[in-house]
Protein backbone atom coordinates (compact mmCIF):
# COMPACT_ATOMS: atom_id res chain seq x y z
CA UNK A 1 0.00 0.00 0.00
CA UNK A 2 2.71 2.36 0.97
CA UNK A 3 4.53 1.63 -2.23
CA UNK A 4 1.54 2.13 -4.48
CA UNK A 5 1.84 5.59 -5.82
CA UNK A 6 5.46 5.87 -6.72
CA UNK A 7 5.86 2.54 -8.41
CA UNK A 8 4.83 3.68 -11.83
CA UNK A 9 7.81 5.88 -12.49
CA UNK A 10 11.10 5.02 -10.88
CA UNK A 11 10.52 2.71 -7.99
CA UNK A 12 12.09 4.26 -4.93
CA UNK A 13 13.43 1.69 -2.54
CA UNK A 14 12.08 2.40 0.88
CA UNK A 15 14.49 0.84 3.31
CA UNK A 16 13.67 -0.53 6.71
CA UNK A 17 15.15 1.89 9.24
CA UNK A 18 16.31 0.73 12.65
CA UNK A 19 18.02 2.51 15.49
CA UNK A 20 20.46 1.78 18.24
CA UNK A 21 21.02 4.21 21.09
CA UNK A 22 24.43 5.11 22.41
CA UNK A 23 24.14 6.21 26.02
CA UNK A 24 26.55 6.99 28.79
CA UNK A 25 27.85 9.89 30.80
CA UNK A 26 28.94 13.25 29.51
CA UNK A 27 32.23 13.06 27.59
CA UNK A 28 32.48 9.28 27.63
CA UNK A 29 32.84 9.10 23.85
CA UNK A 30 29.32 8.60 22.53
CA UNK A 31 29.73 10.82 19.50
CA UNK A 32 33.19 9.39 18.92
CA UNK A 33 31.75 5.88 18.76
CA UNK A 34 28.95 7.00 16.45
CA UNK A 35 31.49 8.74 14.21
CA UNK A 36 33.76 5.70 14.10
CA UNK A 37 31.18 3.51 12.35
CA UNK A 38 28.87 6.02 10.70
CA UNK A 39 29.09 6.47 6.95
CA UNK A 40 28.30 10.14 7.43
CA UNK A 41 29.95 12.62 9.72
CA UNK A 42 27.74 12.58 12.81
CA UNK A 43 24.86 14.93 12.24
CA UNK A 44 23.33 17.03 14.90
CA UNK A 45 19.66 17.49 15.34
CA UNK A 46 18.16 19.83 17.84
CA UNK A 47 15.00 19.74 19.81
CA UNK A 48 13.69 22.88 21.36
CA UNK A 49 12.09 22.11 24.64
CA UNK A 50 9.79 24.12 26.70
CA UNK A 51 10.77 23.58 30.27
CA UNK A 52 7.47 24.47 31.83
CA UNK A 53 6.53 21.81 34.32
CA UNK A 54 9.70 19.88 33.77
CA UNK A 55 11.66 18.70 36.75
CA UNK A 56 14.74 20.75 36.04
CA UNK A 57 17.21 22.87 37.90
CA UNK A 58 15.76 25.16 40.47
CA UNK A 59 15.62 28.44 38.69
CA UNK A 60 14.96 30.25 41.93
CA UNK A 61 11.91 32.35 41.26
CA UNK A 62 12.40 32.69 37.55
CA UNK A 63 8.83 32.14 36.52
CA UNK A 64 8.99 32.87 32.85
CA UNK A 65 8.69 30.12 30.30
CA UNK A 66 12.06 29.16 28.98
CA UNK A 67 13.15 26.97 26.18
CA UNK A 68 16.25 24.87 26.04
CA UNK A 69 17.86 23.37 23.03
CA UNK A 70 19.00 19.80 23.33
CA UNK A 71 21.33 18.42 20.72
CA UNK A 72 21.42 14.79 19.69
CA UNK A 73 24.21 13.51 17.51
CA UNK A 74 23.48 10.69 15.18
CA UNK A 75 25.03 8.64 12.43
CA UNK A 76 23.87 6.29 9.72
CA UNK A 77 25.02 2.93 8.44
CA UNK A 78 23.49 1.63 5.24
CA UNK A 79 23.72 -2.13 5.69
CA UNK A 80 21.90 -2.93 2.51
CA UNK A 81 19.97 -0.98 -0.04
CA UNK A 82 16.86 -1.81 1.93
CA UNK A 83 18.24 -1.79 5.47
CA UNK A 84 19.52 1.28 7.28
CA UNK A 85 20.75 1.51 10.84
CA UNK A 86 20.77 4.81 12.69
CA UNK A 87 22.86 5.42 15.78
CA UNK A 88 21.68 8.04 18.22
CA UNK A 89 23.86 9.46 20.93
CA UNK A 90 21.62 10.30 23.85
CA UNK A 91 21.91 13.72 25.45
CA UNK A 92 24.54 13.43 28.14
CA UNK A 93 22.97 15.40 30.93
CA UNK A 94 20.61 13.70 33.31
CA UNK A 95 18.15 16.52 33.08
CA UNK A 96 17.22 15.51 29.57
CA UNK A 97 15.99 12.07 30.53
CA UNK A 98 12.49 12.76 29.32
CA UNK A 99 13.88 13.05 25.81
CA UNK A 100 15.10 9.50 26.00
CA UNK A 101 11.60 8.13 25.88
CA UNK A 102 11.21 9.34 22.34
CA UNK A 103 14.65 8.10 21.39
CA UNK A 104 14.13 4.74 23.02
CA UNK A 105 10.80 4.07 21.39
CA UNK A 106 11.27 1.38 18.80
CA UNK A 107 15.01 1.13 19.41
CA UNK A 108 16.60 -2.19 18.60
CA UNK A 109 18.89 -1.93 21.58
CA UNK A 110 21.40 0.29 23.28
CA UNK A 111 25.09 0.64 23.99
CA UNK A 112 25.96 2.00 27.40
CA UNK A 113 29.44 3.44 27.15
CA UNK A 114 31.30 3.37 30.41
CA UNK A 115 34.49 4.99 31.65
CA UNK A 116 35.97 3.04 34.53
CA UNK A 117 37.21 6.25 36.10
CA UNK A 118 33.64 7.49 36.33
CA UNK A 119 31.60 4.34 36.33
CA UNK A 120 28.81 5.98 38.29
CA UNK A 121 28.05 8.17 35.27
CA UNK A 122 26.41 5.26 33.52
CA UNK A 123 24.29 4.00 36.44
CA UNK A 124 21.35 6.08 35.27
CA UNK A 125 21.50 4.73 31.72
CA UNK A 126 21.73 1.12 32.92
CA UNK A 127 18.77 1.69 35.19
CA UNK A 128 16.78 3.27 32.38
CA UNK A 129 17.23 0.39 29.94
CA UNK A 130 16.68 -2.25 32.61
CA UNK A 131 13.37 -0.72 33.62
CA UNK A 132 12.13 -0.51 30.08
CA UNK A 133 13.42 -3.95 29.14
CA UNK A 134 15.44 -2.53 26.25
CA UNK A 135 18.27 -4.91 25.35
CA UNK A 136 21.62 -3.28 26.00
CA UNK A 137 25.30 -4.02 26.31
CA UNK A 138 27.99 -2.26 28.31
CA UNK A 139 30.98 -1.10 26.33
CA UNK A 140 33.89 -0.01 28.48
CA UNK A 141 35.73 2.67 26.58
CA UNK A 142 39.38 2.04 27.28
CA UNK A 143 40.82 5.50 27.58
CA UNK A 144 44.54 5.74 27.36
CA UNK A 145 46.03 6.13 30.76
CA UNK A 146 43.00 4.75 32.52
CA UNK A 147 43.55 1.60 34.46
CA UNK A 148 42.04 -1.31 32.60
CA UNK A 149 39.50 -3.20 34.59
CA UNK A 150 38.43 -6.66 33.61
CA UNK A 151 34.91 -6.89 32.30
CA UNK A 152 33.87 -8.97 35.30
CA UNK A 153 34.78 -6.20 37.72
CA UNK A 154 32.69 -3.76 35.73
CA UNK A 155 29.80 -6.20 35.72
CA UNK A 156 30.00 -6.53 39.45
CA UNK A 157 30.33 -2.80 40.05
CA UNK A 158 27.26 -2.13 37.92
CA UNK A 159 25.35 -5.03 39.47
CA UNK A 160 24.35 -6.31 36.04
CA UNK A 161 22.26 -9.33 35.24
CA UNK A 162 24.33 -12.22 33.95
CA UNK A 163 22.84 -11.94 30.47
CA UNK A 164 23.97 -8.35 29.89
CA UNK A 165 27.12 -8.43 27.75
CA UNK A 166 30.12 -6.40 28.88
CA UNK A 167 32.83 -5.69 26.33
CA UNK A 168 35.93 -3.55 26.27
CA UNK A 169 36.27 -1.18 23.35
CA UNK A 170 38.08 1.71 21.81
CA UNK A 171 35.36 4.12 20.73
CA UNK A 172 37.67 5.71 18.16
CA UNK A 173 38.32 2.46 16.38
CA UNK A 174 35.94 1.44 13.63
CA UNK A 175 36.39 -2.31 14.02
CA UNK A 176 36.00 -2.04 17.77
CA UNK A 177 32.86 0.09 17.50
CA UNK A 178 31.47 -2.36 14.96
CA UNK A 179 32.02 -5.25 17.38
CA UNK A 180 30.15 -3.34 20.07
CA UNK A 181 27.16 -2.91 17.77
CA UNK A 182 27.21 -6.57 16.80
CA UNK A 183 27.20 -7.47 20.49
CA UNK A 184 24.17 -5.26 21.06
CA UNK A 185 22.20 -6.72 18.16
CA UNK A 186 23.12 -10.29 19.09
CA UNK A 187 21.90 -9.60 22.58
CA UNK A 188 18.70 -8.08 21.19
CA UNK A 189 18.18 -11.20 19.09
CA UNK A 190 18.64 -13.37 22.16
CA UNK A 191 16.22 -11.27 24.18
CA UNK A 192 13.69 -11.33 21.34
CA UNK A 193 13.96 -15.11 21.07
CA UNK A 194 13.43 -15.40 24.81
CA UNK A 195 10.32 -13.27 24.66
CA UNK A 196 8.86 -15.27 21.84
CA UNK A 197 9.26 -18.52 23.71
CA UNK A 198 8.64 -17.62 27.32
CA UNK A 199 8.34 -21.28 28.26
CA UNK A 200 11.74 -22.17 26.85
CA UNK A 201 14.05 -21.27 29.72
CA UNK B 1 33.39 53.84 12.50
CA UNK B 2 32.63 52.21 15.77
CA UNK B 3 29.06 51.44 14.89
CA UNK B 4 30.35 49.55 11.88
CA UNK B 5 32.41 47.25 14.09
CA UNK B 6 29.56 46.63 16.46
CA UNK B 7 27.23 45.28 13.85
CA UNK B 8 26.60 41.61 13.69
CA UNK B 9 26.80 39.87 10.39
CA UNK B 10 25.74 36.56 9.00
CA UNK B 11 25.56 33.77 11.53
CA UNK B 12 26.54 36.01 14.41
CA UNK B 13 23.34 37.94 13.95
CA UNK B 14 21.22 34.84 14.56
CA UNK B 15 18.65 33.42 12.20
CA UNK B 16 17.02 35.92 9.90
CA UNK B 17 13.77 34.06 10.31
CA UNK B 18 12.92 32.71 13.74
CA UNK B 19 12.44 28.96 13.40
CA UNK B 20 8.79 28.78 14.31
CA UNK B 21 7.95 31.65 11.97
CA UNK B 22 8.36 29.06 9.22
CA UNK B 23 5.50 27.14 10.70
CA UNK B 24 3.46 30.31 11.16
CA UNK B 25 3.72 29.87 14.88
CA UNK B 26 2.47 26.31 14.99
CA UNK B 27 4.43 24.14 17.35
CA UNK B 28 2.68 20.87 16.67
CA UNK B 29 0.82 19.10 13.96
CA UNK B 30 -1.88 16.47 13.98
CA UNK B 31 0.47 14.02 12.32
CA UNK B 32 3.32 14.72 14.69
CA UNK B 33 2.80 11.74 16.92
CA UNK B 34 3.33 9.58 13.88
CA UNK B 35 6.63 11.06 12.90
CA UNK B 36 9.29 8.94 14.46
CA UNK B 37 12.85 10.26 14.35
CA UNK B 38 13.82 7.59 11.86
CA UNK B 39 10.58 7.57 9.89
CA UNK B 40 11.59 7.88 6.26
CA UNK B 41 9.96 10.62 4.24
CA UNK B 42 9.39 9.90 0.56
CA UNK B 43 8.20 12.44 -2.00
CA UNK B 44 5.25 11.41 -4.07
CA UNK B 45 6.29 11.28 -7.67
CA UNK B 46 4.10 13.31 -9.95
CA UNK B 47 6.43 13.78 -12.84
CA UNK B 48 3.86 12.78 -15.44
CA UNK B 49 1.76 15.78 -14.48
CA UNK B 50 4.37 18.29 -15.55
CA UNK B 51 5.48 20.76 -12.92
CA UNK B 52 4.96 18.81 -9.74
CA UNK B 53 3.98 21.74 -7.56
CA UNK B 54 2.25 23.97 -10.08
CA UNK B 55 -1.01 23.92 -8.16
CA UNK B 56 0.30 24.10 -4.62
CA UNK B 57 3.30 26.31 -5.16
CA UNK B 58 1.99 29.32 -3.38
CA UNK B 59 1.22 27.57 -0.12
CA UNK B 60 4.70 26.10 0.14
CA UNK B 61 7.60 27.77 1.84
CA UNK B 62 11.15 27.30 0.54
CA UNK B 63 11.66 24.83 3.39
CA UNK B 64 8.70 22.74 2.25
CA UNK B 65 10.12 22.66 -1.26
CA UNK B 66 13.53 21.78 0.12
CA UNK B 67 12.09 18.78 1.94
CA UNK B 68 10.28 17.59 -1.18
CA UNK B 69 13.43 17.90 -3.28
CA UNK B 70 15.59 16.03 -0.79
CA UNK B 71 13.09 13.24 -0.34
CA UNK B 72 12.63 12.85 -4.06
CA UNK B 73 16.26 11.89 -4.52
CA UNK B 74 16.28 9.46 -1.62
CA UNK B 75 13.96 8.61 1.26
CA UNK B 76 15.26 10.69 4.16
CA UNK B 77 14.65 10.29 7.87
CA UNK B 78 13.01 12.99 9.95
CA UNK B 79 16.20 13.35 11.99
CA UNK B 80 18.35 13.79 8.89
CA UNK B 81 15.99 16.38 7.45
CA UNK B 82 16.20 18.37 10.67
CA UNK B 83 19.99 18.20 10.62
CA UNK B 84 20.31 18.94 6.89
CA UNK B 85 17.95 21.90 7.00
CA UNK B 86 19.42 23.05 10.30
CA UNK B 87 15.98 23.32 11.84
CA UNK B 88 14.70 22.08 15.20
CA UNK B 89 12.92 18.74 15.02
CA UNK B 90 9.66 20.31 16.09
CA UNK B 91 9.71 22.68 13.12
CA UNK B 92 10.56 19.94 10.66
CA UNK B 93 7.74 17.77 11.98
CA UNK B 94 5.21 20.54 11.41
CA UNK B 95 6.51 21.11 7.89
CA UNK B 96 6.38 17.39 7.07
CA UNK B 97 2.88 17.31 8.50
CA UNK B 98 1.84 20.00 6.02
CA UNK B 99 3.29 18.00 3.15
CA UNK B 100 1.51 14.86 4.35
CA UNK B 101 -1.76 16.78 4.40
CA UNK B 102 -1.14 17.95 0.86
CA UNK B 103 -0.26 14.40 -0.26
CA UNK B 104 3.11 15.59 -1.45
CA UNK B 105 5.04 13.09 0.66
CA UNK B 106 4.35 9.89 2.46
CA UNK B 107 6.15 8.38 5.40
CA UNK B 108 7.31 4.81 5.59
CA UNK B 109 6.88 3.04 8.89
CA UNK B 110 5.85 6.19 10.66
CA UNK B 111 4.91 4.60 13.94
CA UNK B 112 7.69 3.21 16.09
CA UNK B 113 7.12 -0.51 16.59
CA UNK B 114 6.26 -1.69 20.06
CA UNK B 115 8.22 -4.90 19.65
CA UNK B 116 11.67 -5.83 18.51
CA UNK B 117 11.93 -6.62 14.82
CA UNK B 118 11.71 -10.26 13.92
CA UNK B 119 14.63 -12.63 14.04
CA UNK B 120 15.38 -12.52 10.33
CA UNK B 121 15.77 -8.73 10.37
CA UNK B 122 18.09 -8.93 13.37
CA UNK B 123 20.14 -11.57 11.61
CA UNK B 124 20.35 -9.32 8.54
CA UNK B 125 21.59 -6.47 10.73
CA UNK B 126 24.26 -8.66 12.33
CA UNK B 127 25.41 -9.96 8.96
CA UNK B 128 25.38 -6.46 7.53
CA UNK B 129 27.52 -5.15 10.38
CA UNK B 130 29.97 -8.02 10.04
CA UNK B 131 30.34 -7.29 6.34
CA UNK B 132 31.21 -3.63 6.88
Amino acid sequence: MVFGRSERNKPVIEPVALKILVAGGFGVGKTTLVGAVSEIRPLRTEEELSEVGRPVDDTGGVESKRTTTVAMDFGRITLREDLVLYLFGTPGQDRFWFLWDELAQGALGAVVLADTRRLEDCFAAVDYFERRAIPFAIAVNCFEGAQQHPADMVREALDLDADVPVVLCDARDRASAKDVLITVVENAAKVAAGRREPAAT
Amino acid sequence: MTSEAERWYDDAAGPVVRPYAMTRGRTSHAAEGRLDLIALVVSESRSEEGDPHADTDRALSPEHVDIIERCRVQPTSVAELAADLDLPLGVVRVLIGDLLDADLVHVSRPVPPAELPDASVLRDVINGLRAL
